[in-house]
């Protein structure tokens, strides 16, 4: 364990490595394997911070359901994993513990808000981590570090112990080197929980059965509103190869059109906002870490919450906040939930005619650090890609399909209808087979 | 034209129980001018005739049996806070 902390020094990427591993009891194909946790899932008897100053000291009281399920394949957690502040960014640059940096080049962010469990990963610190996903939070990592980031469909995978960005969008999900892993991981982490009333009563498939098979007349759709402006060149052209990749396999591919999803990013702000003011009402210095020390209860709340909460979680529970406020409900957070079914319905439309969407993850490759942290909506806008499949609850993958001219890891996200995985899994994993994008190795650097 | 003024800033942060700075509430400000621009985009939709998505899978209310167990965890959680006396979190007097 003193390797792993030595190791991740250039990196921060982890927030603890435990001196005593917790080694699940059961048997799986990834018993004896080690797995890293994003600081937001809870552990139980293990600090939990979230990035945030609001819950210093918090331990854990319980394990999420994720973890039991972890513990029961037999896996062995060996620490958790840097984000930004309860999920709240695209960088990792908002955590209470400083940013954790890119391993393909240090002077770069490794994506967000999972960007301690991607660099992890990418780093072959660890060969398993869970994220979660809220608006593209494993995903949009993934692709900047060069890895596998799976968002499962909502309801797939427990909730019960994630710390609540926001309840309608949050999906944990697994970040691996390759599809194989990947599959087993889902497999683990799948299933209804009683304890989460929006996990799904399904059975869970065994997702290994999907690797490696044919994916002949499979039908992919490119959306032509993600080709369009804000998109780096280098990644458009990785993208298009990976097309032709699978078009030599026999995949089909098709244009089609999702109008609505030019929307995502505004009505996600609105509705993830929203959702994350009332989750962190519970922050309030009464019953977790943080307390301000005055003389009225009301001074206690606002005075913990001013000193306990980091800039974006302000802003954010600002415009949730505003959002819901008498007044502006209807104009907003309403608004949002009409424009939210109006993009699900683009792709309910678009899964008549195809199985699968391909798209870029993220419109550039991984930013410098410090380049977007003073203007929210630049960094916003590096989860346009990833927000519709939150919104319209679909399951969506990033895995590594290129390098741009620098060395830098480009990401393509699959998208396909509610709890069908296996088309994503049976789809990547036929064009990892054929590239070996996701067998090169960083070497830490600065570019 | 800051769309978001102090008066609002300063409305909206007692909605969400934060104290803030002069220098906070002035930032704080002019980045949310900003983003509320950004979603104002979504007034172009027509959206007269559509429902709100309210919920993911239409799965109606989820019920369980109302069955008595034990979490098994208020030490911890009491321990949790900073301030608790015997089985009670303890916060500054309310009622003078």
């Amino acid at each position: 364990m003193q390797d792993l902390k030595k190791l991740d020094q250039p990196l921060s990427s982890f927030v603890q490595v435990f001196d005593q591993p917790i080694k699940g009891e059961g048997k799986s194909p990834l018993a004896g394997s080690a797995i890293a946790i994003k600081d937001n899932i809870c552990i139980k008897g293990k600090t939990i911070t979230c990035a945030s100053k609001i819950l210093a000291g918090h331990k854990a009281v319980y394990n999420a359901t994720v973890i039991d399920k972890l513990k029961a394949a037999g896996l062995v957690i060996v620490g958790t994993t840097n984000l930004d502040e309860f999920a709240f960014g695209s960088s990792t640059e908002n955590s209470c513990y400083g940013p954790t940096k890119n391993p393909w080049d240090l002077t770069r962010v490794p994506g967000g808000s999972s960007g301690g469990s991607a660099a992890a990963v990418a780093a072959r610190l660890v060969p398993f981590a869970l994220g979660s996903d809220t608006g593209g939070s494993i995903r949009q990592p993934a692709a900047f570090c060069g890895v596998v980031g799976f968002k499962p469909t909502y309801g797939r995978v427990s909730r019960y112990g994630l710390i609540a960005f926001g309840s309608s969008l949050d999906q944990i999900g697994p970040l691996t080197t390759n599809f194989s892993d990947c599959a087993e991981l889902l497999n683990i982490i799948s299933g209804h929980d009683p304890k989460d009333s929006t996990s799904a009563f399904l059975e869970t498939p065994d997702f290994t059965k999907s690797l490696k098979v044919p994916v002949k007349e499979i039908k992919v759709g490119l959306p032509k509103e993600y080709f369009s402006q804000g998109l780096d060149a280098q990644v458009k052209e990785a993208i298009s190869s990976t097309a032709d990749i699978l078009k030599k396999k026999k995949v089909i591919f098709k244009e089609i059109s999702l109008p609505h999803s030019r929307y995502a990013v505004a009505t996600y702000y609105i509705i993830a906002s929203s959702e994350a003011s009332s989750n962190l009402q519970r922050f309030d210095g009464v019953r977790y870490g943080l307390r301000a020390v005055t003389k009225s209860l009301a001074d206690l709340y606002a005075r913990t919450r001013q000193q306990g909460f980091g800039l974006e979680a302000k802003r954010r529970i600002f415009l949730g906040t505003y959002s819901l406020s008498s007044g502006y409900y209807d104009a907003y957070y309403l608004k949002a939930l009409k424009v939210r079914r109006l993009i699900k319905s683009d792709f309910d439309k678009a899964f008549e005619e195809v199985d699968a969407v391909l798209t870029p993850t993220s419109p550039t490759v991984a930013f410098k650090l410090g380049e977007r942290v003073k203007d929210p909506l630049s960094m916003y806008l590096s989860d346009v890609y990833t927000i519709p499949a939150n919104l319209s609850g679909l399951p969506a993958v990033s895995f590594p399909c290129g390098f741009d001219k620098q060395g830098l890891p480009i990401g393509a996200q699959l998208i396909s209808r509610a709890f069908d995985e296996e088309t994503l899994i049976k789809l990547g994993s036929a064009f990892e087979e054929s590239t070996d994008f996701h067998k090169q190795i960083p070497v830490f650097k600065e570019k | 034209m800051s769309k978001v003024d102090k008066k609002t800033v300063e409305y909206v942060a007692e909605l969400a129980r934060i104290n803030l700075t002069e220098e906070e509430k002035e930032s704080l400000g002019q980045e949310l001018s900003k983003i509320i621009s950004y979603v104002d985009q979504l007034k172009e939709l027509d959206t007269q005739e559509v429902e709100p998505l309210r919920e993911l899978q239409a799965k109606g209310d989820v019920f369980r049996p109302d069955k008595v167990s034990p979490s098994g965890c208020r030490a911890e959680i009491l321990n949790n806070s900073p301030l608790s006396e015997g089985d009670y979190f303890k916060i500054p007097r309310v009622i003078e």
